[in-house]
Protein backbone atom coordinates (compact mmCIF):
# COMPACT_ATOMS: atom_id res chain seq x y z
CA UNK A 1 0.00 0.00 0.00
CA UNK A 2 1.48 3.25 -1.06
CA UNK A 3 1.79 6.62 2.19
CA UNK A 4 -0.97 9.08 1.81
CA UNK A 5 0.79 11.01 -0.03
CA UNK A 6 0.43 9.65 -3.17
CA UNK A 7 -3.15 10.08 -2.46
CA UNK A 8 -3.65 13.68 -1.13
CA UNK A 9 -1.24 14.95 -3.97
CA UNK A 10 -3.55 13.91 -6.46
CA UNK A 11 -6.80 15.92 -4.56
CA UNK A 12 -6.64 19.36 -6.41
CA UNK A 13 -7.86 17.52 -9.43
CA UNK A 14 -9.40 14.48 -8.55
CA UNK A 15 -11.72 16.61 -5.76
CA UNK A 16 -11.81 19.97 -7.28
CA UNK A 17 -11.38 18.89 -10.98
CA UNK A 18 -8.56 21.50 -11.24
CA UNK A 19 -7.01 21.50 -14.75
CA UNK A 20 -5.11 23.97 -16.92
CA UNK A 21 -5.18 25.56 -20.26
CA UNK A 22 -2.98 26.46 -23.05
CA UNK A 23 -4.18 30.05 -24.42
CA UNK A 24 -2.63 29.96 -27.77
CA UNK A 25 -4.09 26.06 -28.93
CA UNK A 26 -7.27 26.86 -26.96
CA UNK A 27 -6.83 23.37 -25.39
CA UNK A 28 -7.86 22.02 -21.88
CA UNK A 29 -5.25 19.45 -20.31
CA UNK A 30 -6.77 17.34 -17.42
CA UNK A 31 -4.76 16.03 -15.73
CA UNK A 32 -2.98 19.01 -15.93
CA UNK A 33 0.57 18.84 -17.23
CA UNK A 34 3.92 21.39 -17.18
CA UNK A 35 3.94 21.69 -20.75
CA UNK A 36 1.33 21.89 -23.87
CA UNK A 37 1.81 18.69 -25.67
CA UNK A 38 1.05 20.39 -28.97
CA UNK A 39 2.84 23.36 -29.08
CA UNK A 40 5.33 22.92 -25.67
CA UNK A 41 3.80 26.44 -24.34
CA UNK A 42 5.01 25.92 -20.95
CA UNK A 43 3.19 29.14 -19.38
CA UNK A 44 -0.39 27.61 -18.68
CA UNK A 45 -3.24 29.11 -16.75
CA UNK A 46 -5.35 27.04 -14.08
CA UNK A 47 -9.08 25.98 -14.98
CA UNK A 48 -11.69 24.13 -13.93
CA UNK A 49 -13.14 21.49 -15.84
CA UNK A 50 -16.69 21.58 -17.69
CA UNK A 51 -19.23 19.51 -15.45
CA UNK A 52 -21.50 18.32 -18.61
CA UNK A 53 -20.33 16.24 -20.93
CA UNK A 54 -21.54 13.42 -23.65
CA UNK A 55 -20.26 9.12 -23.30
CA UNK A 56 -18.07 8.58 -25.86
CA UNK A 57 -17.80 4.64 -25.06
CA UNK A 58 -18.80 2.42 -22.47
CA UNK A 59 -17.67 -1.62 -20.74
CA UNK A 60 -19.41 -3.67 -17.96
CA UNK A 61 -16.59 -4.38 -16.19
CA UNK A 62 -17.45 -8.17 -14.47
CA UNK A 63 -13.81 -9.05 -13.85
CA UNK A 64 -12.90 -6.27 -11.33
CA UNK A 65 -9.80 -5.04 -9.68
CA UNK A 66 -9.46 -6.39 -5.99
CA UNK A 67 -10.67 -2.98 -4.65
CA UNK A 68 -13.76 -2.96 -6.42
CA UNK A 69 -14.68 -6.84 -6.32
CA UNK A 70 -17.88 -5.69 -3.90
CA UNK A 71 -18.85 -3.24 -6.58
CA UNK A 72 -18.95 -5.46 -9.67
CA UNK A 73 -20.23 -5.79 -12.01
CA UNK A 74 -19.89 -2.10 -12.90
CA UNK A 75 -20.16 0.36 -15.96
CA UNK A 76 -16.92 2.41 -17.00
CA UNK A 77 -17.20 4.83 -19.60
CA UNK A 78 -15.13 7.89 -21.51
CA UNK A 79 -16.66 11.00 -21.81
CA UNK A 80 -16.05 13.91 -23.82
CA UNK A 81 -16.55 17.02 -21.16
CA UNK A 82 -18.26 20.63 -22.81
CA UNK A 83 -14.73 21.84 -23.03
CA UNK A 84 -13.06 18.84 -25.04
CA UNK A 85 -11.54 17.15 -22.53
CA UNK A 86 -12.03 13.55 -22.05
CA UNK A 87 -12.31 11.11 -18.89
CA UNK A 88 -12.16 7.67 -17.71
CA UNK A 89 -15.01 7.03 -15.05
CA UNK A 90 -17.87 4.99 -13.64
CA UNK A 91 -21.06 5.61 -14.55
CA UNK A 92 -23.70 5.35 -12.14
CA UNK A 93 -27.37 5.76 -11.12
CA UNK A 94 -28.82 3.81 -13.72
CA UNK A 95 -29.22 0.80 -15.30
CA UNK A 96 -26.66 -0.97 -17.73
CA UNK A 97 -29.23 -1.16 -20.02
CA UNK A 98 -29.79 2.58 -20.02
CA UNK A 99 -26.46 3.40 -21.28
CA UNK A 100 -26.22 4.79 -24.26
CA UNK A 101 -23.51 6.05 -26.37
CA UNK A 102 -23.85 9.63 -27.01
CA UNK A 103 -26.25 10.28 -23.99
CA UNK A 104 -25.23 13.34 -21.76
CA UNK A 105 -24.21 13.17 -18.39
CA UNK A 106 -22.53 15.41 -15.69
CA UNK A 107 -19.69 14.67 -13.26
CA UNK A 108 -20.23 14.32 -9.63
CA UNK A 109 -18.36 13.93 -6.59
CA UNK A 110 -18.21 10.28 -4.92
CA UNK A 111 -16.42 7.72 -3.21
CA UNK A 112 -14.24 4.91 -5.56
CA UNK A 113 -13.16 2.60 -3.33
CA UNK A 114 -11.10 2.05 -0.29
CA UNK A 115 -7.65 0.92 0.49
CA UNK A 116 -8.84 -2.08 3.23
CA UNK A 117 -10.21 -1.79 6.41
CA UNK A 118 -8.37 0.63 7.85
CA UNK A 119 -6.70 2.97 4.58
CA UNK A 120 -7.58 5.21 2.51
CA UNK A 121 -11.24 5.99 1.49
CA UNK A 122 -10.28 6.82 -1.67
CA UNK A 123 -12.84 10.15 -3.25
CA UNK A 124 -12.96 11.42 -6.92
CA UNK A 125 -15.65 11.72 -10.30
CA UNK A 126 -18.00 9.45 -11.94
CA UNK A 127 -20.34 9.92 -14.64
CA UNK A 128 -24.28 10.06 -13.67
CA UNK A 129 -26.97 10.42 -16.56
CA UNK A 130 -29.12 13.82 -17.30
CA UNK B 1 24.26 0.94 -40.82
CA UNK B 2 25.43 -2.40 -41.12
CA UNK B 3 23.04 -5.37 -42.52
CA UNK B 4 21.75 -7.74 -39.75
CA UNK B 5 20.74 -11.24 -39.76
CA UNK B 6 18.72 -12.84 -37.44
CA UNK B 7 20.84 -16.75 -37.37
CA UNK B 8 19.10 -18.58 -34.37
CA UNK B 9 15.70 -18.91 -32.88
CA UNK B 10 14.44 -20.44 -29.56
CA UNK B 11 11.16 -20.95 -28.07
CA UNK B 12 9.89 -23.95 -26.02
CA UNK B 13 6.10 -25.43 -24.66
CA UNK B 14 4.39 -22.06 -23.58
CA UNK B 15 1.69 -22.36 -20.95
CA UNK B 16 1.88 -22.91 -16.92
CA UNK B 17 4.81 -24.10 -15.83
CA UNK B 18 4.62 -24.87 -12.63
CA UNK B 19 8.08 -26.86 -12.14
CA UNK B 20 10.12 -24.00 -14.02
CA UNK B 21 11.47 -20.90 -12.40
CA UNK B 22 12.00 -17.75 -14.31
CA UNK B 23 15.79 -18.33 -14.83
CA UNK B 24 15.10 -21.84 -15.74
CA UNK B 25 12.77 -21.07 -18.89
CA UNK B 26 15.28 -18.33 -19.98
CA UNK B 27 18.36 -20.39 -20.15
CA UNK B 28 16.44 -23.82 -21.32
CA UNK B 29 15.02 -21.23 -24.26
CA UNK B 30 18.06 -18.72 -24.76
CA UNK B 31 20.40 -22.22 -25.01
CA UNK B 32 18.03 -23.76 -28.35
CA UNK B 33 18.52 -20.08 -29.82
CA UNK B 34 22.53 -20.68 -29.34
CA UNK B 35 22.48 -24.21 -30.74
CA UNK B 36 20.17 -23.27 -33.28
CA UNK B 37 23.15 -20.15 -34.58
CA UNK B 38 25.57 -23.02 -33.94
CA UNK B 39 27.01 -20.20 -31.31
CA UNK B 40 28.35 -20.56 -27.84
CA UNK B 41 29.36 -16.59 -26.99
CA UNK B 42 27.87 -13.41 -27.36
CA UNK B 43 29.37 -9.67 -27.21
CA UNK B 44 25.80 -8.53 -25.79
CA UNK B 45 22.49 -9.18 -24.61
CA UNK B 46 19.06 -7.61 -24.28
CA UNK B 47 15.77 -9.44 -22.10
CA UNK B 48 12.45 -8.15 -22.73
CA UNK B 49 10.55 -8.09 -19.56
CA UNK B 50 7.63 -6.25 -18.64
CA UNK B 51 7.56 -6.98 -14.71
CA UNK B 52 9.55 -9.33 -13.29
CA UNK B 53 9.49 -7.33 -10.00
CA UNK B 54 5.53 -7.50 -9.61
CA UNK B 55 5.41 -10.85 -11.26
CA UNK B 56 8.36 -12.56 -9.08
CA UNK B 57 9.18 -10.21 -7.16
CA UNK B 58 12.84 -9.83 -8.96
CA UNK B 59 14.38 -7.04 -10.34
CA UNK B 60 17.66 -6.82 -11.65
CA UNK B 61 17.07 -9.77 -14.15
CA UNK B 62 19.67 -8.98 -16.89
CA UNK B 63 22.51 -9.81 -14.99
CA UNK B 64 21.17 -12.45 -13.26
CA UNK B 65 20.33 -14.30 -16.48
CA UNK B 66 23.26 -13.64 -18.21
CA UNK B 67 25.13 -15.22 -15.38
CA UNK B 68 22.63 -18.54 -15.54
CA UNK B 69 23.60 -18.74 -18.59
CA UNK B 70 27.21 -19.01 -18.25
CA UNK B 71 27.36 -15.17 -20.21
CA UNK B 72 28.43 -12.76 -17.87
CA UNK B 73 30.48 -10.51 -17.95
CA UNK B 74 28.81 -9.68 -21.12
CA UNK B 75 26.67 -6.45 -20.77
CA UNK B 76 23.28 -7.32 -20.83
CA UNK B 77 20.46 -5.02 -20.51
CA UNK B 78 17.03 -5.28 -19.46
CA UNK B 79 14.25 -3.39 -21.49
CA UNK B 80 10.70 -2.46 -20.50
CA UNK B 81 7.87 -1.30 -22.84
CA UNK B 82 5.08 -3.23 -20.83
CA UNK B 83 3.83 -5.57 -23.46
CA UNK B 84 6.17 -4.50 -26.25
CA UNK B 85 8.85 -4.97 -23.92
CA UNK B 86 10.59 -8.24 -26.59
CA UNK B 87 9.66 -6.34 -29.29
CA UNK B 88 12.32 -3.02 -28.34
CA UNK B 89 14.54 -5.86 -27.21
CA UNK B 90 15.07 -6.83 -30.67
CA UNK B 91 14.93 -3.32 -31.96
CA UNK B 92 17.51 -2.30 -29.79
CA UNK B 93 20.01 -5.57 -30.62
CA UNK B 94 19.47 -4.84 -34.22
CA UNK B 95 20.68 -1.27 -33.53
CA UNK B 96 23.83 -2.56 -31.82
CA UNK B 97 24.76 -4.66 -34.53
CA UNK B 98 24.06 -2.26 -36.93
CA UNK B 99 26.67 0.33 -35.34
CA UNK B 100 28.71 -2.46 -35.35
CA UNK B 101 29.50 -1.96 -31.31
CA UNK B 102 28.89 -5.49 -31.48
CA UNK B 103 28.79 -8.42 -33.58
CA UNK B 104 26.78 -11.09 -32.09
CA UNK B 105 23.98 -10.08 -29.86
CA UNK B 106 21.37 -12.64 -27.97
CA UNK B 107 17.86 -10.57 -28.05
CA UNK B 108 15.12 -12.56 -26.17
CA UNK B 109 12.09 -11.69 -23.75
CA UNK B 110 10.47 -13.69 -20.83
CA UNK B 111 7.73 -13.37 -18.32
CA UNK B 112 6.85 -15.86 -15.07
CA UNK B 113 3.45 -14.91 -14.53
CA UNK B 114 1.89 -17.73 -12.88
CA UNK B 115 3.95 -17.31 -9.30
CA UNK B 116 1.53 -14.98 -8.47
CA UNK B 117 -2.40 -15.45 -7.81
CA UNK B 118 -5.10 -13.93 -10.06
CA UNK B 119 -5.40 -10.39 -8.32
CA UNK B 120 -1.66 -10.13 -8.02
CA UNK B 121 -1.44 -10.18 -12.12
CA UNK B 122 -4.77 -8.19 -12.49
CA UNK B 123 -2.98 -5.82 -10.72
CA UNK B 124 1.29 -5.93 -12.54
CA UNK B 125 -0.47 -5.70 -16.12
CA UNK B 126 -3.16 -2.93 -15.05
CA UNK B 127 0.23 -1.32 -14.26
CA UNK B 128 0.64 -1.15 -18.01
CA UNK B 129 -2.29 1.68 -17.86
CA UNK B 130 -2.70 4.64 -16.30
CA UNK B 131 -2.75 4.40 -12.58
CA UNK B 132 -3.49 7.65 -11.15
CA UNK B 133 -6.11 8.33 -13.65
CA UNK B 134 -7.31 5.23 -15.40
CA UNK B 135 -6.69 2.64 -13.10
CA UNK B 136 -8.17 4.47 -10.01
CA UNK B 137 -11.57 4.75 -11.81
CA UNK B 138 -11.90 0.67 -11.97
CA UNK B 139 -11.01 0.19 -15.61
CA UNK B 140 -9.06 -3.13 -16.18
CA UNK B 141 -7.18 -3.98 -19.04
CA UNK B 142 -9.98 -6.05 -20.84
CA UNK B 143 -12.08 -3.18 -19.94
CA UNK B 144 -9.53 -0.81 -22.11
CA UNK B 145 -10.07 -2.90 -24.99
CA UNK B 146 -13.89 -3.03 -24.56
CA UNK B 147 -13.74 0.40 -24.84
CA UNK B 148 -12.28 0.39 -28.24
CA UNK B 149 -14.14 -2.50 -29.34
CA UNK B 150 -17.56 -0.84 -28.11
CA UNK B 151 -16.34 2.43 -30.35
CA UNK B 152 -14.83 0.67 -33.38
CA UNK B 153 -18.54 -1.22 -33.23
CA UNK B 154 -20.21 2.16 -33.14
CA UNK B 155 -17.96 4.33 -35.39
CA UNK B 156 -17.81 1.19 -38.56
CA UNK B 157 -20.09 -1.24 -37.29
CA UNK B 158 -17.56 -4.42 -36.67
CA UNK B 159 -20.11 -6.92 -35.32
CA UNK B 160 -19.66 -8.95 -32.44
CA UNK B 161 -19.35 -12.44 -34.72
CA UNK B 162 -16.43 -10.40 -36.45
CA UNK B 163 -14.61 -10.02 -32.98
CA UNK B 164 -14.94 -13.66 -32.40
CA UNK B 165 -13.95 -14.53 -36.12
CA UNK B 166 -10.24 -13.28 -35.10
CA UNK B 167 -10.24 -15.37 -32.14
CA UNK B 168 -11.49 -18.71 -34.34
CA UNK B 169 -8.70 -17.91 -37.15
CA UNK B 170 -6.24 -17.65 -34.47
CA UNK B 171 -7.21 -20.50 -32.50
CA UNK B 172 -7.05 -22.68 -35.82
CA UNK B 173 -3.49 -21.65 -36.55
CA UNK B 174 -2.57 -22.29 -33.03
CA UNK B 175 -4.13 -26.12 -33.27
CA UNK B 176 -1.25 -26.03 -35.96
CA UNK B 177 1.50 -24.98 -33.71
CA UNK B 178 3.27 -27.47 -30.81
CA UNK B 179 4.20 -24.99 -28.87
CA UNK B 180 1.06 -23.25 -28.24
CA UNK B 181 -0.48 -23.11 -25.05
CA UNK B 182 -4.34 -23.66 -26.04
CA UNK B 183 -3.32 -25.15 -29.00
CA UNK B 184 -7.46 -25.95 -29.80
CA UNK B 185 -10.51 -24.91 -32.03
CA UNK B 186 -13.21 -22.50 -30.82
CA UNK B 187 -16.07 -21.85 -32.68
CA UNK B 188 -18.06 -18.30 -33.22
CA UNK B 189 -20.44 -19.76 -30.92
CA UNK B 190 -18.25 -20.74 -28.13
CA UNK B 191 -16.16 -17.43 -28.22
CA UNK B 192 -19.86 -14.83 -28.17
CA UNK B 193 -20.92 -17.12 -25.38
CA UNK B 194 -18.12 -17.51 -23.20
CA UNK B 195 -17.76 -15.63 -19.66
CA UNK B 196 -18.19 -12.21 -20.06
CA UNK B 197 -15.02 -10.50 -18.80
CA UNK B 198 -16.16 -6.43 -20.17
CA UNK B 199 -18.50 -5.52 -22.16
CA UNK B 200 -18.88 -6.68 -25.19
CA UNK B 201 -15.19 -8.83 -24.56
CA UNK B 202 -15.44 -12.47 -23.46
CA UNK B 203 -12.83 -14.58 -21.76
CA UNK B 204 -12.24 -16.46 -25.31
CA UNK B 205 -11.50 -12.75 -26.83
CA UNK B 206 -8.65 -12.38 -24.55
CA UNK B 207 -5.13 -13.57 -24.55
CA UNK B 208 -4.38 -15.41 -21.86
CA UNK B 209 -1.58 -16.00 -18.25
CA UNK B 210 1.22 -17.40 -19.81
CA UNK B 211 4.29 -18.12 -18.36
CA UNK B 212 7.20 -18.77 -21.53
CA UNK B 213 10.72 -16.67 -23.06
CA UNK B 214 11.61 -16.33 -26.69
CA UNK B 215 15.10 -15.76 -28.53
CA UNK B 216 16.95 -14.74 -31.16
CA UNK B 217 20.90 -14.71 -32.29
CA UNK B 218 21.41 -11.27 -34.02
CA UNK B 219 24.92 -10.49 -35.79
CA UNK B 220 25.95 -8.74 -38.77
CA UNK B 221 24.82 -10.62 -42.64
CA UNK B 222 28.48 -10.58 -43.09
CA UNK B 223 29.21 -12.85 -40.47
CA UNK B 224 26.11 -14.56 -41.11
CA UNK B 225 27.86 -15.80 -44.35
CA UNK B 226 30.95 -16.67 -43.23
CA UNK B 227 29.02 -18.56 -40.47
CA UNK B 228 26.98 -20.53 -43.36
CA UNK B 229 23.45 -19.83 -42.29
CA UNK B 230 20.36 -19.20 -44.46
CA UNK B 231 19.92 -15.23 -44.33
CA UNK B 232 17.06 -13.63 -43.00
CA UNK B 233 17.65 -9.95 -42.86
CA UNK B 234 16.37 -7.39 -40.94
CA UNK B 235 15.20 -5.09 -43.46
CA UNK B 236 12.84 -2.49 -41.71
CA UNK B 237 12.25 -0.98 -38.12
CA UNK B 238 10.44 1.08 -36.28
CA UNK B 239 9.66 2.00 -32.94
CA UNK B 240 6.57 4.73 -31.58
CA UNK B 241 4.64 6.19 -28.60
CA UNK B 242 1.07 7.23 -27.86
CA UNK B 243 -0.38 8.45 -24.79
CA UNK B 244 -0.89 5.55 -22.96
CA UNK B 245 -4.35 6.38 -21.11
CA UNK B 246 -6.95 5.58 -23.55
CA UNK B 247 -8.92 8.63 -23.25
CA UNK B 248 -6.29 10.70 -24.27
CA UNK B 249 -6.44 9.75 -27.98
CA UNK B 250 -8.42 12.01 -30.29
CA UNK B 251 -9.35 8.77 -31.66
CA UNK B 252 -9.58 5.80 -29.58
CA UNK B 253 -9.97 3.40 -32.80
CA UNK B 254 -7.26 4.31 -34.20
CA UNK B 255 -3.75 2.90 -32.93
CA UNK B 256 -1.07 5.62 -33.66
CA UNK B 257 1.83 4.45 -32.58
CA UNK B 258 1.73 1.17 -34.57
CA UNK B 259 0.30 3.67 -37.44
CA UNK B 260 4.12 5.59 -36.72
CA UNK B 261 6.32 2.81 -35.99
CA UNK B 262 4.65 0.86 -39.59
CA UNK B 263 5.65 3.47 -41.46
CA UNK B 264 8.75 3.87 -40.34
CA UNK B 265 9.28 -0.28 -41.13
CA UNK B 266 8.12 -0.15 -44.31
CA UNK B 267 9.79 3.18 -45.32
CA UNK B 268 13.43 1.36 -44.09
CA UNK B 269 12.63 -1.83 -45.99
CA UNK B 270 10.92 0.38 -48.88
CA UNK B 271 8.15 -1.92 -48.88
CA UNK B 272 4.33 -1.32 -48.80
CA UNK B 273 1.80 -3.80 -46.63
CA UNK B 274 1.02 -5.36 -50.28
CA UNK B 275 4.31 -6.26 -50.38
CA UNK B 276 4.40 -8.44 -46.76
CA UNK B 277 3.38 -12.09 -47.51
CA UNK B 278 2.40 -12.75 -43.61
CA UNK B 279 2.23 -10.71 -40.49
CA UNK B 280 2.83 -11.75 -36.61
CA UNK B 281 0.50 -8.87 -34.84
CA UNK B 282 -0.56 -8.64 -31.53
CA UNK B 283 -3.56 -9.71 -30.82
CA UNK B 284 -3.87 -9.53 -26.79
CA UNK B 285 -7.66 -8.90 -27.25
CA UNK B 286 -9.51 -9.69 -30.45
CA UNK B 287 -10.04 -6.09 -31.50
CA UNK B 288 -6.86 -5.09 -31.25
CA UNK B 289 -6.14 -7.55 -34.52
CA UNK B 290 -8.79 -5.38 -36.59
CA UNK B 291 -7.57 -2.09 -35.32
CA UNK B 292 -3.39 -3.35 -35.91
CA UNK B 293 -4.50 -4.49 -39.52
CA UNK B 294 -5.96 -1.32 -40.35
CA UNK B 295 -3.41 0.99 -38.59
CA UNK B 296 -0.84 -0.83 -40.47
CA UNK B 297 -2.15 0.03 -43.88
CA UNK B 298 -3.59 -3.24 -44.53
CA UNK B 299 -7.48 -2.45 -44.66
CA UNK B 300 -8.48 1.15 -45.01
CA UNK B 301 -9.98 1.62 -41.78
CA UNK B 302 -13.50 0.40 -40.65
CA UNK B 303 -12.50 -2.64 -43.16
CA UNK B 304 -10.23 -4.56 -40.28
CA UNK B 305 -13.58 -6.69 -39.25
CA UNK B 306 -14.94 -7.42 -42.32
CA UNK B 307 -11.16 -8.34 -43.61
CA UNK B 308 -11.68 -11.59 -41.18
CA UNK B 309 -15.00 -12.43 -41.90
CA UNK B 310 -14.16 -12.86 -45.53
CA UNK B 311 -11.04 -15.30 -44.79
CA UNK B 312 -8.81 -12.70 -46.20
CA UNK B 313 -6.39 -12.83 -42.93
CA UNK B 314 -6.39 -16.87 -42.79
CA UNK B 315 -3.59 -19.14 -43.05
CA UNK B 316 -5.05 -19.93 -46.49
CA UNK B 317 -6.02 -16.71 -47.24
CA UNK B 318 -4.77 -13.47 -49.66
CA UNK B 319 -2.90 -11.88 -46.35
CA UNK B 320 -2.37 -14.76 -43.63
CA UNK B 321 -2.43 -12.66 -40.29
CA UNK B 322 -0.85 -14.49 -37.21
CA UNK B 323 0.21 -18.43 -38.66
CA UNK B 324 1.66 -19.05 -35.09
CA UNK B 325 -1.58 -18.72 -33.26
CA UNK B 326 -1.20 -15.19 -32.60
CA UNK B 327 -1.32 -14.54 -28.08
CA UNK B 328 -4.63 -15.72 -28.20
CA UNK B 329 -3.67 -19.32 -28.86
CA UNK B 330 -0.30 -19.18 -28.48
CA UNK B 331 -0.46 -17.70 -25.30
CA UNK B 332 1.26 -14.22 -23.73
CA UNK B 333 4.03 -14.01 -21.35
CA UNK B 334 3.97 -10.52 -21.97
CA UNK B 335 7.61 -9.69 -22.10
CA UNK B 336 8.24 -12.41 -24.34
CA UNK B 337 5.41 -11.96 -27.14
CA UNK B 338 7.44 -9.70 -29.19
CA UNK B 339 10.40 -11.92 -29.38
CA UNK B 340 8.48 -14.77 -30.35
CA UNK B 341 7.00 -13.25 -33.05
CA UNK B 342 10.25 -13.07 -34.51
CA UNK B 343 10.55 -16.56 -33.93
CA UNK B 344 7.50 -17.52 -36.04
CA UNK B 345 8.36 -15.25 -38.82
CA UNK B 346 12.40 -16.85 -38.72
CA UNK B 347 10.43 -20.14 -38.78
CA UNK B 348 8.31 -19.52 -41.64
CA UNK B 349 10.73 -17.63 -43.82
CA UNK B 350 12.83 -20.48 -43.29
CA UNK B 351 10.41 -22.80 -44.85
CA UNK B 352 10.45 -24.76 -41.44
CA UNK B 353 6.73 -24.12 -39.87
CA UNK B 354 5.34 -27.09 -40.90
CA UNK B 355 1.32 -27.73 -41.17
CA UNK B 356 1.00 -23.86 -40.76
CA UNK B 357 3.99 -23.14 -43.38
CA UNK B 358 2.50 -19.95 -45.36
CA UNK B 359 3.70 -21.08 -48.91
CA UNK B 360 6.20 -19.27 -50.91
CA UNK B 361 6.52 -17.01 -47.64
CA UNK B 362 9.92 -14.74 -48.33
CA UNK B 363 9.33 -11.49 -46.37
CA UNK B 364 7.40 -11.15 -43.15
CA UNK B 365 6.21 -8.32 -40.18
CA UNK B 366 5.78 -8.61 -36.59
CA UNK B 367 3.83 -6.08 -34.78
CA UNK B 368 4.75 -5.75 -31.09
CA UNK B 369 2.30 -3.27 -28.74
CA UNK B 370 2.14 -2.16 -24.97
CA UNK B 371 -0.59 -1.12 -23.18
CA UNK B 372 -3.65 -0.60 -24.61
CA UNK B 373 -0.96 1.04 -27.64
CA UNK B 374 1.07 3.16 -26.03
CA UNK B 375 3.70 1.91 -27.37
CA UNK B 376 4.56 -0.35 -30.49
CA UNK B 377 7.10 -1.70 -32.04
CA UNK B 378 7.21 -3.34 -36.16
CA UNK B 379 9.96 -5.13 -37.95
CA UNK B 380 10.16 -6.21 -41.31
CA UNK B 381 12.09 -9.36 -42.17
CA UNK B 382 13.17 -11.21 -45.57
CA UNK B 383 15.11 -14.18 -46.88
CA UNK B 384 17.61 -13.20 -48.84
Amino acid sequence: MSTPSRYWREIPQRYRLEANRCAPCNLTLFPPRLICPECHNRDLEKTRLAERGKLLTYTIIRVPPSQFRDQAPYAVGIVELEDGVRLTGQIVDCGFEDIKIGMPVKTEFRKLYQEGQSGILCYGYKFVPE
Amino acid sequence: MRDVAVIGVGMTKWGELWEQSLRDIYVETALLALDDAGIDRIDSMYVGSMSSGLFVGQEHIASLLADYLGQAPVPATRVETACASGGLAFRLGFMEVACGMSDMVLVSGIEKMTDVGGDAATYALGSAADQEYEGYQGITFPGLYALIARAHMEKYGTTREQLAMVAVKNHANGSKNPLAQFPFEVTVEGVINSVKVADPLRILDCSPITDGAAAAILCSVETARKLGKPIIQIIGSGHATDTIALSQRKDMTWLKATYEAGQQAYTMADKKPEDIDLFEVHDCFTIAEICITEALGIFEKGQGGPAVEKGTTSLTGKIPVNPSGGLKSKGHPVGATGIAQVVEIVKQLRGEAGERQVAEARTGLTQNMGGSGGSSVVHILERK
